[in-house]
Order: structure tokens, then C-alpha cells, then sequence
């Protein structure tokens, strides 16, 4: 990540190459070619493509763009590699050491990891987590199993966290303005200050935090305010959360917390929401909506179906049975109307017209659920205003759905507040010079805060600003003190989980700098002394106390969460008052304009994850998009504004203006822009540093989320990096799916193309696998195209990050990668993800290939891969028909900075330049397994071993086991009547196949549409 | 037109082809000779390490079995070598002031640990686990010879990949009773590979030839 960034400037000049395929190939244009009924297309240039021009352009696409080396610097290169190539060898292995401990800690076995539970929060919601530490020394992350808002997955999020935490641009020391400082002038700066303030009762104190949801911080800085009567605390996400809070507080009297049981739902309707793959429960809610999905033969026929209405596709969108395309403003609209539809008391029918679709939808849906009285869901997305919020309660009140599907608990923040209202009030108390000494704790709203509270401007007012963070970031750049934060698997704490889950967090390594929590600063703060674990204890003996609690603390610590704390469901009285308003006022508004919607970037989220290599460089769900963010418009609105994919846009909002690369999407609402948040970091460390614009300069307090918008071409290019078409499958049908109603009538007709050539109809020999035979099933239906799998693999497999450049040239490193496919109209495509990893097949043209034998078959049908005999030819790559191979183009790994080299996995060789990789199944994992099966002396249980994609996979899509086992998992798979092997005509044999896709659409949206 | 060259240069001819390719021949079987040798593969080499610690004595004169110290040799990838605790078990009562035995006595007091020099150092890419040879009869012996007979420790075998190679395609010949494997001196029976094909099917041991067996 740190080593091969040949970055780029902002804006392209040499546009000629990145604009091949735009001045050539008119992408608007092209796509007025007409299209083979049900052919996927990968881009919009390639919808449009004849076959010779796909040739063409993938000829393009490969070739290494201009990385100009002279003809005499190449002999010169080539003469000394020449001379130099043998002398490698002639080095004697050096004596290495061997340092045991002096004390050997329990329980620990040199080589043997060990797991601990713990968590991580985002916003202050955990996702419960299992750390993999190897002798002390955290590398790899799981879900917990056990806990209800895991079992056993994570998100993306958390799968890269191992790489905050190892990041060398986290902040290392204490600074004292712009000079490094200790940890003991901090104090005494802060006790000087205090000790001002105490006189004042604390008169010109301000704290600011994150969401709060743990118990122990909440009673710490109550021990503050008890000192500090007139301080204020302030709570401060830019996850907009506040919406929900504040509809809640209207249609419910308080500020409850909103969950979902997908599992009782046999309907769901989001509404501009990404439920399934973003936000607090999504790892919960992915996997429980699937389990309604999934058919297996001889077993029940019936699927939940999703609507989906959102502006910005999203990946729940993307597994929608239907998907519609509005500008929020109409999302609103469509809510009042479906509310009205529905007979909602109090809803009012917007005068407004909506779009002839969305009409349709509305009197469709509506019926839909009425007929699912309680077994429906309407979820409204977090950054959608109070009104549509409030509507979206009271549909599901009225349905019957609230209990069942629509779960209405206590909050699970300790001080449920308005925190945007919040925050603009510190902003003014800054600003009038009211504050005199703020402690920012873990926060950044110098970056995400709305901009016309001018939040920087007005905190250099504030004599004595604290900051505590991971990293020396926009907000510590202004405040006098800043203090390196403790990363989460460096510290004690508590957190509560989605469903108020109460979670233990524990370190698994000793601070790697001079590091503190929050805990530790306000314990400073309020003037105690001890140890944050004691804090907590004393905290959770408030909690649980009595005389069990020795034996239940520690089997939380094992656990993770304290196990029966999730909240009841709280019985709700919906206020006829409010829903009344909420309509009213909705009735009133009308759509017109161009709006931007403001998002959180499915990759860095509000920006936090910005400079983490690993979710930079995944591609986003839907645009592919690496390194970067953009105006995100559909084709339509393209061709209004005259622009095309790599233009320039000014976006103008009355927050401000920015100027954004285009990026045309098929399937995006018309009338609007999207621009995601995170990017532009001013201060977000070396790997964020010129990825993408800040798009919170658009948002303000009035449109938070987004509102109108004035856009306009400028001048300029901006190459966006896209693996979109990279490894292209040349339109085969690799993705096969039907409809429900098409499966019921035509179980086969994912073999329609015909059986694959008999096994011995090849001139190599053929394998026999008398033990243990691996493979994979895939569900392509389950698939949300979340990305966690490829990132589980990165960290699992010390995968390289590569950089924006590299990914361009087509040298991204992941093992794994998910193909989306878009089928149909322009407009309103349907989305397919398809994981492809490597197939191990067992006539795998790769072996056949290779001059040193680096890859060969293993007797359990791997192809494996030995990196210490490769030499770098690439021909097995070049042989490879699934482009699952990867090579090391440069020496990608930094292997030099220190830190980095704590977070590998020591069961998986770094790769070094030259060399070839891929997949293997995570042949390490196999290893330990069987290893461990034959100390027992027996057989390898089927579900023993699980592959790091597998593991993570929120929605169980990937399923890995032996298939000469009949009862194993993945056999049963295989011998469902969907499923199916990829480019199975080339006689390759893969023991990756997938199941085919089954969408269950309303008949009576399918016909009209 | 005069000779460009004198009749001497066909012979410097001859002998110049002949010689470059015995040359080369002698280059190939040097370097194969100099890559087997035990001063590239430390063979019976004897590494100096801190404290002169003798298996012999350890082993052959007190009798203190290997999992004493190499706790982890059945369950793990490693062997396990000894924290300083195990050392000071004993020599907190016995040599407790023996000079030659400060390194362990300063390790202990300023917890810091000792630093063995590796004898045994398979190559890097090399994923090799003590525990599941151990577990399937394979004697220490086998591959660190008799190290009861070692005053100093070495190495007594190549560790090279055709020296693996060699036990892996044909394990029946060194496989032993489970009990046998940590005796020093065991011989196995002359009965023709009757008792080494009971155990070969009793553990269900495998010859395991293909490359991720080890590297990955």
C-alpha cells in the first residue's frame, strides 16, 4: 500500500489514453445497438460493442499502458539481470534466531493462534468480532459465532480494521501544536485548564464524543459532568442516525431504537436504504433475509421478495426482485403515496404526480403488503428526513408489522440526542467565545460537519482544544493538544451491539505507540485514578452484580457479550398527531430540480476507513469504482448535461462547490447526482491523500443528506479507475438465472447449453481423488456483491495493494474478485454478482503449461501454487480461461516498514516480485485442519474447514467442503438441479460451480415493465 | 591471399570448445557439490550458542525426556524451545552459580529472553509441523539423529527437500510404535515391514508427495 503508489495528479493531461474508448466509442451511442434477448453487459461501452470491438478493447485494456522504458535502459536492465541471475542462489541461509519466551504464557501453543472475542464500533454500534493472535499478535479478524449480530460474519469494515490498526500513518505521539510533545505536558496542560474551569462549574467545558452506547464511557463522563455541573457533552456521528431518532421521539413519544426481524418477513420495501450491506445490523439482517430466499429441492418453493426504491443503486438494490430508480425527493413522494394507498390513518395523498413507474409501484406494493399483514417490512434509509420516517412507522403500525418484523426497543444509546442540533449549538458556543477548553474525542467534525456550521473556524475561538485520534487528522491539525488514540484491539471497553447486545471489548495487543482511550482521558478528567479495566469491571458490577458476577464477567470475556442482553421489544403507542403532520407536509412538497444525495461511500464509509489500501482498492458494488468517488449520474441526465464517464462537473449546493469526475450509471435515478462521502481527505494519511473529492462541502445542516443542486460541465478530465472491464468473460453465459415461476416450470434450465464433455475426453490423464476431494458451491442468489469476502481474502492471504495506477494497468492482486453484469435496459438494468475465484479444475490448463512446474495438482484436486519455484513466465495466467491468476508485477508487499510486517498471516508466504499467485482454497487452512484430523488419527469433519470468503460471507453464498463426501454441505449443493460449472465446454472440470439465480418478481410489476 | 590464421589456432580452437564444455560440466557438478555440501547445508556443523547446552548430558546422563522442554512437539508446528523457566526449574537448585549458566540466570532476572542460534532452520517457504510427524510414528531421531550422543548440538541431516523427499514417498520405513517415538534407542524388528505395514494402516499414514503439503 505504501510502496507503489505511482500517483496520479488530479486531473489527467495526458487524456489520450484513459479517453480511448470514450472519443472512439461514443459511449451514449453505442448503446442504441440493439442487444440479444437476456445478454449481460459489463459497461456501458460494452453494451454497445460488436464482438471485434470487445477483442479490441480488451487488447487495449491489457496492454501495460505507456510505461515508457527506453531500448537502452532495457539492455541495460536485461544485461545485469542476465549477470546478477545466478548469484542469488550462491547466499548461504543465514543462522536466524530463536527467542523463546522467559515465561511462557498459558494456554499458548508456539505456531497454534488463538481467538478472542471482542468488538469494534462504527458509530458506536459493535459488530462483535473474533481476533485471530498469533503469539500476541493480532492478524486476522472473524465474526463471533455466537453472538446474535455476527454468527460468525462481519462486514467489510471490520474484516479490514486489522489494517487500521497496523497502519504507519496512525498517529505515533503526542503533539503540542506542531511540535512533538509527551504524554505528561498533555496532563499538566489539561489539569491548568480544568482547574480554570472547575472554578466556573465547568461553565466553558465541552465534550465531544461519538455516539455513546456504552455503559462504562456514559458513566465516566457522568463522573465528569458531576464535577463539571455547567459543562455540556455533545454526541457527534456523522452517520445520519438523527432522522430515526427524531422520528421516532414524534411518531413514538421517545427515542426508541428501530431493528428488523428479516426473518418474519416475506415482504420487504427499503426505501433508499442499503439494509443488508451497510449500517448498524446489516451482517444480521444480510443473513437472515437470504434464509428466506434460499430454495432448496425437495423442500418448501417460496422466497421473500424485495422491492427496492433508492436513488443511488445500492447493493441491497442489487438483489432486489424490483428495483426502482427516484431522486429522494420522490422517494418521499412515494412514501406519502404508498401510506395514502395503503389507508394509513392520518396519510394524505401528495398532490404532486410521481413518475408513471413509481405510480405503478405504488398501487403493486401497496397490495403486496396488505396481503402481508404482518409478515411485511417498510424500511426507510437512515438519511431519509423525519417525515418519510415517521411514515414509514406508521405503515409498518398499521400492517401489524411492528413486534414481528418491525422491532420498536429502548434506545441502545446511553443519551439518545439530536446530534446535529447539538453540534450546531457547540459551533455556536465556539464561535461566541463561550467554550474555553473542548476535548474532541475520536472525532473528525472538521471534516464531516455540515459546512455552514464552519466548525474549524470556529474552534480556533477555543483557547484549549484536546484532541484525541487514531490519527493526527483535519480536527487535530487545528486543535493545540493532540493525544494518539488507542485502537480498538489495543483497549478495554463496552459496547452495544444493533440490537443493544451488550459487548466486551479486550485488547489483544499492548498499545503499539504511546496511545489512550477515551476512558483513560476522561478518567484523567475527572481526576481518578486507576485502570481502565477496573473502571469497567466497577461499571458492569452495577450492571450484573451480585454474587455471580466473578464467574459471569469471565464468561463474558470468553463470550464477547454478555449473553441475554439484547432488549425485549418495548410495546409502542403510534401518535395519529404526528403522522398527520408528517403527511401533511409531504403532501405539500413537490419534485422538481436537480438534487445531489450525499452518501456514505460503500468503501470508506464517513471517511474513517479513507486511508485503509485494502478498502480503497476493493471495487465498489455497483460502478466498480476503485481509489475514488464521483458524480454519479444515470445515462439520461448524462446526455441533458452532456457529459460522458471521466468529464468534469461543477456541483454547486448552497454549502459550496466541487468539481467531480462523472461517472454514468445504469440503473441511477434521473434528476439526480450522487456524490459520495469520505473521499478528499485534506489529512486522511498517505493512502487517502488525492483519492477523490470531499463531498461533505456540499452538505449542509438544512440538506444534510443532499437537496438541489446546480450542475454544470467544466473543463477537464479525470480518470476514474474501474476494474469494470477487467478479466472479461467475453459475454459467455456465465451468469444463469430464471425467475421462480421459469424454475418451477423448467427445474434444468441451468444446463441448457448441454452436458459438459465426458471426463476422459482429454490427452492428459486423468486424476483420480480417493480421499478428500475440495470444491466449492456458490449461491449465486445469496450473492449481495458486499465485498467482504475479497477483503477477508486480502487479509487472510497477505494479499498486496497495488495502488490507483496499478489497478488501471489491470494489476489489481485479488484473489477474488465479484463480477457484476448488468442485463436489459439502460435505464433500469438488473444487476448479477458473480464471485469468481480460482476454479481448481481438475483439467486445469494452467498446470499444462507451466515450464518449472510451480503449479501442479494435488491428489485432492488443487491446483496448487508454489511461489518459491515460480519464475514468472506467465503463461499459466495467459492459459487461464476464468483470468483468476495474478502476478507480481512489481514487488507490491512492503516488506520493509515494520509495523506492516506484525500484520501478516505467518501461514502464508509473502510473494515477492515476478512471481505468480491465485487462489488455493486457503490451502493453509486445509493444512491445519487435516493436520489437526490426523493427530486424532480421523477423518476431516465436514464444516471443519472454512475458507476466509466463506467464513466472512454475511449471507452464506460460498460453501467449501469435500465432494467425495455425499452428506458434506457443498455436495448437496452441487446436487441441486441448478447447479452449474463455468465455461464447463472447455472440459477445465472446476470444482468451483455455482447455483444458478432465481428472482421471485410480482407478475403483475413483471408484465407491465 | 595469405592465412588469416596461424595452424596453431585450430587446436586452440579444439581445446577452447572442449574446454568451455568441460567447464561447464565441472561448473554444474561443483555447484551441486557446493548446494549438497555441509557448508551450504550446516550438516554436522556445530552452531555456538550462548550457554553450550548438551543434549547428551540432558538426555543420556539424566534421562529427562524430549517434551520436558519441547512441550509443544505433539500439538504444535513447533517443538517448543524451553522458556528460561523451564532452564531455572532446576538450575535455581542445581549449577545455580555456575558461570556458564549466567546468560540463563540474567535472562530470568531482567525478563528478557535468551537468543538461541537455530540449528535446525528448514528453509522459509517451508511449512513443516512437528506435531503430525510426532503423532504418525516418526521418531526424533529419524530426523535429528542421535542427539543423546551430543554433547553439542547439529545437524545431522540436510533438511534439503530431496532429504524430505526420500521419508515422504516411502514413510513405511520409518514409521514406529507410537510409544517408540521418543526412545533414543529404538531398533526397529527385522520381520520384513510386518509391523511397519500394521502401523502404516493403524495411523492411516499417507505418502504425501504434492507440493502444498509444505509450501503455500
Amino acid at each position: 500500500m505504501h510502496d507503489s503508489d505511482g500517483r496520479e495528479p488530479e486531473h489527467d493531461t495526458h487524456g489520450h489514453d484513459a479517453g480511448v474508448r470514450g472519443s472512439q466509442e461514443p459511449a451514449l451511442a453505442a448503446t442504441r445497438a440493439p442487444l440479444m434477448e437476456r445478454e449481460l453487459w459489463r459497461s456501458l461501452e460494452d453494451r454497445g460493442r460488436t464482438p471485434a470491438a470487445r477483442v479490441r478493447v480488451q487488447a487495449e485494456i491489457l496492454a501495460p499502458l505507456a510505461e515508457p522504458t527506453s531500448r537502452r535502459s532495457f539492455l541495460q536492465l536485461m544485461g545485469a539481470s542476465m549477470a546478477l541471475a545466478g548469484l542469488g542462489a550462491c547466499a548461504r541461509q543465514p543462522i536466524e534466531k530463536i527467542v523463546p519466551y522467559v515465561k511462557q504464557p498459558e494456554d499458548l501453543v508456539p505456531g497454534r493462534p488463538l481467538f478472542f472475542a471482542t468488538a469494534l464500533t462504527i458509530a458506536g454500534v459493535a459488530s462483535p468480532v473474533l481476533v485471530e493472535s498469533h503469539e500476541g499478535r493480532p492478524t486476522k479478524i472473524e465474526g463471533n459465532p455466537e453472538h446474535p449480530a455476527s454468527l460468525g460474519a462481519t462486514d467489510r469494515f471490520a474484516q479490514a480494521d486489522i489494517m487500521r490498526l497496523y497502519d504507519p500513518d496512525r498517529s505515533t505521539v503526542v503533539m503540542h501544536l506542531d511540535d512533538i510533545s509527551t504524554w505528561a505536558n498533555c496532563t499538566e496542560a489539561l489539569r491548568v485548564a480544568l482547574g480554570e474551569q472547575l472554578a466556573k462549574r465547568g461553565a466553558g467545558l465541552r465534550i465531544l464524543t461519538p455516539s455513546v452506547t456504552s455503559p462504562a464511557l456514559a458513566a465516566q463522563i457522568g463522573a465528569v459532568l458531576a464535577q463539571y455541573p455547567d459543562a455540556k457533552w455533545v454526541q457527534y456521528d456523522p452517520d445520519g442516525r438523527d432522522a430515526v431518532r427524531e422520528a421516532s421521539r414524534r411518531a413514538f413519544g421517545a427515542p426508541m431504537s428501530v431493528r428488523y426481524d428479516l426473518s418474519n418477513a416475506d415482504v420487504v420495501v427499503t426505501l433508499d436504504s442499503d439494509l443488508l450491506t451497510s449500517g448498524p445490523g446489516n451482517v444480521r439482517y444480510a443473513r437472515d433475509f437470504m434464509r428466506r430466499r434460499r430454495i432448496h429441492e425437495g423442500e418448501s418453493a417460496t422466497m421473500n421478495r424485495l422491492y427496492a426504491v433508492e436513488s443511488m443503486p445500492t447493493s441491497t438494490g442489487s438483489v432486489a426482485d424490483h428495483r426502482v430508480g427516484l431522486a429522494p425527493s420522490e422517494i418521499a413522494l412515494f412514501t406519502a403515496a404508498l401510506a395514502a394507498e395503503l389507508g394509513v390513518a392520518g396519510a394524505t395523498r401528495p398532490s404532486a404526480a410521481l413518475p408513471d413507474k413509481a405510480a405503478r409501484w405504488v398501487v403493486a406494493v401497496a397490495k403486496e403488503l396488505a396481503a402481508h399483514r404482518g409478515r411485511s417490512l417498510v424500511v426507510a434509509g437512515d438519511c431519509l428526513p423525519v417525515e418519510v420516517q415517521v411514515l414509514a412507522f406508521a405503515i409498518n403500525a398499521a400492517l401489524g408489522n411492528v413486534g414481528p418484523t418491525f422491532v420498536v426497543t429502548d434506545p441502545i444509546e446511553v443519551r439518545p440526542t439530536a446530534q446535529h442540533e447539538e453540534l450546531a449549538a457547540l459551533a455556536s458556543d465556539m464561535q461566541s467565545g463561550r467554550v474555553e477548553t473542548l476535548l474532541v474525542l475520536e472525532s473528525n467534525p472538521v471534516y464531516d460537519a455540515p459546512v455552514d456550521l464552519a466548525f474549524g473556524d470556529a474552534m480556533r475561538r477555543v483557547p484549549n482544544c484536546f484532541h484525541l485520534g487514531l490519527y493526527r487528522d483535519e480536527t487535530a491539525e487545528l486543535c493545540q493538544w493532540h493525544v494518539p488514540a488507542v485502537h480498538e484491539l489495543e483497549s478495554w471497553g463496552d459496547a452495544r451491539a444493533y440490537d443493544g447486545t451488550l459487548s466486551l471489548q479486550q485488547p489483544l495487543v499492548e498499545p503499539l505507540y504511546d496511545g489512550h482511550s477515551s476512558l483513560d482521558v476522561l478518567m484523567l478528567v475527572a481526576g481518578q485514578t486507576g485502570t481502565v479495566l477496573d473502571l469497567i469491571r466497577s461499571q458492569w458490577q452495577v450492571l450484573y452484580g451480585g454474587a455471580g458476577f466473578e464467574k459471569l464477567w469471565r464468561r463474558t470475556l470468553h463470550d464477547g457479550f454478555a449473553s441475554g442482553s439484547q432488549f425485549v421489544p418495548r410495546g409502542v403507542e403510534l401518535r395519529a398527531d404526528a403522522v398527520r403532520d408528517a403527511a401533511t407536509r409531504l403532501a405539500g412538497t413537490s419534485a422538481s430540480g436537480n438534487e445531489v444525495v450525499l452518501r456514505f461511500d460503500p468503501n470508506v464509509h464517513d471517511g474513517r476507513f479513507a486511508n485503509n489500501g485494502w478498502l480503497q482498492e476493493v471495487p465498489k458494488p455497483w460502478t466498480k469504482l476503485v481509489w475514488d468517488n464521483a458524480a454519479i449520474v444515470s445515462a439520461a441526465m448524462a446526455h441533458e448535461l452532456g457529459v460522458e464517464t471521466g468529464d468534469m462537473v461543477e456541483l454547486q449546493t448552497d454549502g459550496g462547490k466541487v468539481e467531480a469526475g462523472v461517472w454514468v450509471l445504469p440503473g441511477h435515478a434521473e434528476r439526480c447526482v450522487t456524490a459520495h462521502l469520505g473521499y478528499g481527505r485534506r489529512r486522511g494519511g498517505n493512502v487517502a491523500a488525492g483519492a477523490g473529492f470531499d463531498a461533505y462541502a456540499l452538505s449542509t445542516t438544512r440538506s444534510r443528506w443532499g437537496g438541489p443542486v446546480q450542475v454544470r460541465k467544466v473543463a477537464g478530465h479525470r480518470t476514474l479507475v474501474t476494474t469494470q472491464e477487467h478479466h472479461d468473460m467475453m459475454r459467455r453465459n456465465l451468469v444463469r438465472r430464471a425467475t421462480l415461476e421459469e424454475f418451477t416450470a423448467n427445474p434444468h434450465f441451468a444446463h441448457e447449453e448441454g452436458p459438459a464433455p465426458a471426463r476422459d475426453e482429454s490427452m492428459f490423464k486423468t486424476f483420480e481423488y480417493k480421499g478428500n476431494a475440495w470444491g466449492v458451491a456458490i449461491d449465486l442468489g445469496s450473492c449481495t456483491g458486499c465485498n467482504a469476502c475479497v477483503v477477508a481474502c486480502n487479509s487472510e492471504n497477505n494479499i498486496a495493494v497495488v495502488g490507483r495506477d496499478q489497478v488501471r494497468r489491470n494489476r489489481e492482486m485479488h484473489w477474488i474478485r465479484i463480477d457484476r453484469y448488468f442485463e436489459g435496459d439502460l435505464n433500469d438494468p438488473q444487476i448479477h454478482h458473480q464471485p469468481v475465484m480460482c476454479m481448481q479444475c481438475e483439467n486445469a490448463p494452467c498446470e499444462q503449461v507451466c515450464p518449472v512446474a510451480a503449479t501442479s495438482h494435488s491428489p485432492e484436486g488443487l491446483n496448487d501454487m508454489v511461489y518459491n519455484r515460480c519464475v514468472g513466465t506467465r503463461y499459466c495466467s495467459n492459459n487461464c480461461p476464468y483470468k483468476v491468476r495474478r502476478f507480481n508485477f512489481y514487488g507490491y508487499q512492503d516488506v520493509k516498514t515494520p509495523v506492516l510486517q506484525l500484520m501478516r498471516n505467518p501461514d502464508v508466504t509473502i510473494r515477492t516480485r515476478g512471481v505468480m499467485e491465485k487462489c488455493t482454497y486457503c490451502v493453509q487452512r486445509i493444512n491445519h485442519a487435516r493436520i489437526d484430523a490426523k493427530n486424532e488419527n480421523r477423518p476431516i469433519r465436514d464444516g471443519e474447514i472454512v475458507t476466509a470468503c466463506q467464513q466472512v460471507c454475511p449471507t452464506e453464498a460460498i460453501v467449501f467442503g469435500d465432494i467425495n463426501d455425499p452428506e458434506s454441505k457443498v455436495a448437496k449443493m452441487k446436487r441441486e438441479t441448478r447447479n452449474y460449472g463455468v465455461l464447463e465446454d472447455l472440459n477445465t472440470r472446476p470444482r468451483t460451480t455455482y447455483v444458478a439465480k432465481l428472482r421471485n418478481p410480482n407478475s403483475e410489476l413483471e408484465a407491465k415493465a | 591471399m595469405p592465412q588469416i590464421f596461424h595452424r596453431s589456432a585450430n587446436s586452440i580452437a579444439r581445446v577452447s570448445i572442449f574446454g568451455a564444455a568441460m567447464f561447464g560440466i565441472g561448473a554444474l557438478f561443483l555447484t551441486l557439490a557446493i548446494t549438497r555440501s555441509s557448508w551450504a547445508t550446516r550438516r554436522d556443523t556445530v552452531i555456538p550458542q550462548p550457554v553450550p547446552f548438551s543434549h547428551s548430558h540432558h538426555v543420556s546422563d539424566i534421562g529427562i525426556d524430549c517434551r520436558y522442554c519441547h512441550t509443544s512437539v505433539e500439538s504444535g508446528r513447533y517443538a517448543g524451545i524451553p522458556p528460561t523457566q523451564t532452564c531455572m526449574n532446576c538450575h535455581s537448585q542445581i549449577w545455580k552459580d555456575s558461570p556458564m549458566l549466567e546468560p540463563v540466570r540474567a535472562s530470568f532476572k531482567t525478563n528478557t529472553p535468551m537468543q538461541w542460534n537455530r540449528v535446525h532452520d528448514v528453509a522459509d517457504f517451508v511449512y513443516f509441523n512437528h506435531s503430525v510427524h510426532v503423532n504418525k510414528g516418526i521418531g526424533c531421531v529419524s530426523c535429528h539423529g542421535r542427539v543423546d550422543r551430543m554433547p553439542l548440538m547439529r545437524r545431522e541431516n540436510t533438511l534439503q527437500m530431496e532429504w524430505c523427499l526420500a521419508c515422504h514417498r516411502h514413510p513405511e520405513r520409518f514409521v514406529r510404535p507410537l510409544d517408540q517415538v521418543f526412545n533414543m534407542e529404538y531398533d526397529a524388528p527385522h520381520d520384513g515391514g510386518v509391523l511397519a505395514k500394521k502401523l502404516v494402516e493403524e495411523r492411516h499414514v499417507q505418502s504425501l508427495t504434492n507440493c502444498s503439503t509444505c509450501h503455500r
